[in-house]
């Protein structure tokens, strides 16, 4: 009986942990029954209609799954092609014929001698519109929304970032004029591509209801000068801001003191910081990482399919197995010149609406957010109180190399 | 404030510059993305 209990306690015990485990990694191994029983009944499905579509493609379809197209892409004639002396479609119908263009599959010949031209059929163009006027649109919107929501709040609950102590009068140059100009030049650039950007992107939904056709194309054809010829200041600014301050911004153990009292929000004291803080290090990098994409999509987009980028990229990240990571399809790495195109758009949109939503926090912060921190971009100057509230270890760097203990310098001109 | 205004101006000196700068180099677009065959107006 003993033995009996013992064992009925063992098969218990290894009972519960496959249980367990079943629970656990479960969905890893359910994928591939169902799977193949799926593939199975749309092959039945698929000979019963002759290789038509089948109800599981329709159902497929509108529930947004992706649908596996070959029974039409590959039905383009076939062998009837090249069937003789029956004309320069042979035996091929003509929907076979369209599928063939639909698919870029059809042997065309263009007058402009491009692959560009050859595509006469492109339904990803759908796909790229309608994301582009629903979910980027919608999301991008409400997230520079959602983020000057977030800091009226925070200004409203927390108020000005007030200087501690008085101001000492004495002053101590944060940047000088070449950082400056090369700030301004960035940011004077993102600020009108924003704007124009996001005209472009809205013109049809908020400035036609608004001011109707003529207003909107007029709006659009300037924005659009604005920002193709504007972007090249933009990158220039980048490359300057990222020359001169890079060194200043690699990740250091003061970033961690920084983090841990969230800036100073958390505790009384300021933590201490050199020259660049641990928030003020991640929007330069954002800025740099964020502007470099932004950059290198808005080139491929300046310059019309000379620059493709997402097939080879594609096939880079599915050779990394990251898709599957995810429990993604691997990437289309077969993509019409127009597609690049459409996917340069959206990921230059995608990543600007982020880039911005971090600008306008750095603008409100470096002007109604925090008193002092305009001047540090304005003039250059900054009150030594502000320095030492602020920037601790950098004014005692600054202070060290002019030689002098902090306290007892001059006013600077 | 002087810096900030330099740079206001130099951003627009190079995007004029570069609007200039592209047509005289044939970049537009009439001139890359169509052929004698395509009609524009």
């Amino acid at each position: 009986m003993s033995r009996n209990s013992k064992g009925f306690g063992g098969f218990f015990l290894v009972a519960l942990a496959l249980l367990v485990f079943a629970l656990a990694a479960g969905p890893l191994f359910n994928q591939s029954a169902p799977e193949a029983d799926v593939q199975a009944q749309l092959a039945e499905a698929r000979e019963a209609t002759g290789g038509a579509q089948t109800l599981y493609d329709i159902l497929r379809r509108q529930q947004g799954l992706p649908v596996d197209e070959s029974f039409r892409a590959d039905a383009i004639g076939g062998d009837a092609l090249s069937a003789p002396g029956l004309g320069p479609l042979g035996g091929a119908s003509d929907p076979e014929l369209w599928r063939a263009l639909r698919y870029n599959k059809a042997d065309v010949n263009v007058s402009t001698q491009g692959d560009v031209g050859k595509v006469l059929v492109q339904d990803g163009g759908m796909q790229w519109y309608q994301f582009r006027e629903g979910p980027l649109a919608t999301y991008g919107g409400w997230l520079l929304l959602g983020t000057i929501g977030a800091l009226i709040l925070f200004y409203l609950g927390r108020g000005r970032i007030k200087l501690d102590e008085p101001k000492t009068g004495r002053t101590v140059t944060r940047f000088q004029a070449f950082e400056r100009f090369s700030h301004w030049l960035l940011a004077g650039s993102f600020v009108l591509l924003g704007i124009t950007g996001l005209l472009t992107l809205f013109g049809r939904k908020v400035i036609v209801p608004l001011m109707g056709h003529e207003a909107n194309a007029t709006l659009l054809m300037v924005s659009k000068y604005i920002h193709n010829n504007l972007a090249f200041a933009f990158m220039l600014g980048l490359i300057l801001v990222f020359v001169l301050w890079v060194w200043h911004n690699i990740p250091d153990r003061t970033d961690i003191t920084w983090f841990a009292q969230a800036g100073g929000i958390i505790g009384k004291n300021h933590p201490p910081a050199k020259k660049f803080n641990g928030g003020q290090k991640i929007i330069f990098w954002s800025v740099i990482l964020l502007g470099a994409s932004i950059s290198v999509s808005g080139v491929s987009l300046l310059f019309p399919y000379e620059l493709p980028l997402f097939a080879k990229t594609f096939a880079i990240l599915n050779d990394l197995g990251l898709p599957a990571l995810v429990g993604m399809d691997t990437l289309p790495t077969a993509l019409a010149p127009q597609e690049e195109m459409q996917l340069a758009q959206l990921w230059h949109a995608i990543v600007a609406f982020v880039l911005m939503a971090i600008i306008i926090a750095h603008i409100y912060i470096g002007s109604v957010g925090m008193e002092g921190a305009f001047d540090a971009m304005g003039s250059g100057e900054v009150d030594e109180a502000w320095a030492h509230q602020h920037h601790s270890l950098w004014l005692e760097e600054v202070k060290a190399k002019e030689g002098k203990a902090p306290g007892q310098a001059t006013p600077a001109e | 404030m002087k810096a900030m205004f330099t740079g206001f101006v130099a951003a627009v000196l190079i995007a004029v510059g570069a609007y200039y700068g592209l047509h005289e180099l044939g970049f537009s677009a009439a001139e890359t993305g169509a052929g004698p065959n395509v009609r524009l107006n």
